[in-house]
């Protein structure tokens, strides 16, 4: 069953603090990965293996580009979910 | 800032070790002469592909603290555990010396003249090996994007250099065991050639894993003393088998005089300079008669301010084996002549085990610590002193060093034939 767009998020914040250590209420839709939660370009690799596993989708690298934001992230994976 | 041979000292101090998660528990251990050697346990081996009972050798100097009880996790993940120690020492080195922040925030040191010269001897090979673990159990996609920044052997040195916004230089000396003291070395050559005013310095090592346990093993260079490990360690002991793995890093920041006396720092000691070699004999076996250390020995007289007379002690390089602990007895016997009877011989391997390239670290800053406090530790385990050994080894109670000035040297050879002598002295 595909993930709400609330689950989505709940899942990356916890993808988020086990690897840059940031607080998981702090993991919000407007958020830079880059910019304001600590996850370099390296770290980003680890964010999409991680999310890929947890809900199911594929994330070629060169949409990877495109994630900017964790809002980004939620719309991609709530669109490619099986 | 071209000036070359000026004055270097010791401003700052750290340490991880198997005797302490610092320099102060360390120097504790080491004077009160305490065995960081313990048996592996099924614990330890349980991720591993390897029961405890098939490896020859069962007994480890593992760290005192893990790295996972002071570094948060996100490095952890991003951090091969050379580095994670590493940045420990190097983070206590850099306090102990009194910046209060990273170069150029702290307006005593300018990036630009801050470098680091941090050494291991092997490398990421655990980082390396888990990883080759989830490629095949796992597939390609799940290989870390962080291993290659992890497994690289110039990363503890560049995330040192990193950390305190280093620079002048970021460098990586590799001759196994002596890679600890080279990095202290290059870093004394930094400041002398006008490189830099101050430079992070020192070695890690941390690769306590069945491969090469086994590997060092097949090799006859490790001690077998499964049954009783706090007496495996036993440099110069007639009854001595071979080394026993360490883990851990030792750091020292070392500054020009000039620098430090401008900012008020408390200097430790001066570090006079290095003696350099090469055996050119056989790739692991040293050389039976020490002819490349005194080589070492005899570059170091002639390229510092050295006085032999003022010699009162050494931090040997004694691993603990049969052949090495005695060629370089007779090479300090050879160049020193009668003055090595003033030389109070200090084995610290017989307790911290032997850290490989984080080794001329830890013992620089245990050197550093014994001009400091004027205290020879001890040699543990020594019951019975192999004949060949004609010197002053200190046996198991820490001695009283002089008063005055006094001078000491900190040996470290290296598997290839690499032979590092440094010399320090009291100021």
């Amino acid at each position: 069953m595909a993930a709400t767009k609330e689950e989505i998020i709940a899942g990356l914040a916890d993808i988020v603090n086990e690897i840059a250590g940031i607080p998981n209420d702090e993991v919000t839709e407007e958020k830079s990965f880059t910019d304001d939660l600590d996850v370099d370009s390296l770290s980003m690799v680890e964010v999409v293996v991680a999310a890929e596993e947890r809900f199911g989708v594929k994330i070629p690298d060169d949409d990877v580009r495109g994630l900017k934001t964790v809002g980004d992230a939620v719309t991609y994976i709530a669109e490619h979910q099986s | 800032m071209n000036a070359t041979n000026r004055t270097v000292v010791v401003t700052g101090v750290g340490a991880t070790t198997p005797l302490g998660g610092d320099s102060a528990t360390t120097w504790e251990g080491l004077v009160a002469g305490r065995s960081g050697v313990r048996a592996l346990t099924e614990e330890w081996a349980a991720d591993l592909p390897v029961r405890l009972e098939d490896l020859p050798v069962r007994i480890a100097a593992r760290a005192a603290v893990e790295p996972a009880d002071v570094l948060p996790r996100p490095l952890l993940r991003r951090l091969d555990r050379s580095a994670q120690f590493a940045l420990i020492a190097a983070r206590e080195a850099w306090a102990d010396a009194g910046f209060t922040a990273k170069a150029g925030e702290d307006e005593a040191i300018p990036a630009e003249r801050l470098g680091a010269a941090v050494a291991t001897g092997i490398g990421g090979v655990t980082t390396l090996m888990t990883q080759y673990d989830i490629l095949k159990d796992l597939g390609a996609r799940r290989v870390s994007p962080h291993t290659v920044p992890m497994l690289m052997p110039n990363s503890p040195s560049a995330h040192v250099g990193l950390e305190f916004n280093a620079r002048a230089g970021v460098h990586t000396p590799v001759s196994a065991c002596a890679s600890g003291a080279e990095a202290v070395g290059y870093g004394i050559e930094m400041i002398r050639s006008g490189r830099a005013d101050v430079v992070v310095a020192g070695g890690t090592e941390a690769c306590i894993h069945p491969l090469p346990i086994a590997a060092f093993s097949n090799m006859m260079a490790m001690s077998k003393n499964n049954d009783a490990p706090e007496a495996a360690s036993r440099p110069y002991d007639a009854a001595r088998d071979g080394f026993v793995l360490g883990e851990g890093a030792g750091m020292v920041v070392l500054e020009s005089a000039e620098h430090a006396a401008k900012r008020g720092a408390r200097v430790y000691c001066e570090m006079l300079g290095q003696g350099l070699s090469a055996d050119a004999h056989h790739i692991a076996q040293p050389e039976p008669e020490g002819r490349g250390i005194a080589a070492a020995m005899r570059h170091l007289l002639d390229t510092t301010d050295l006085k032999p007379e003022q010699l009162a002690h050494l931090n040997a390089h004694a691993t603990s084996t049969p052949q090495g602990d005695v060629a370089e007895i007779k090479a300090l016997r050879q160049v020193l002549g009668e003055d090595l009877d003033h030389v109070a011989i200090s084995a610290t391997k017989s307790m911290t085990g032997h850290l490989l390239g984080g080794a001329g670290g830890v013992e620089t800053v245990a050197t550093v610590l014994a001009l400091h406090h004027r205290t020879a530790p001890p040699t543990i385990n020594l019951d019975r002193l192999d004949p060949e050994v004609d010197a002053d080894v200190v046996g198991a109670e820490a001695r009283q060093l002089p008063s005055g000035t006094i001078a000491a040297i900190n040996n470290s050879f290296g598997f290839g034939g690499h032979n590092v002598v440094l010399a320090l002295r009291t100021v």
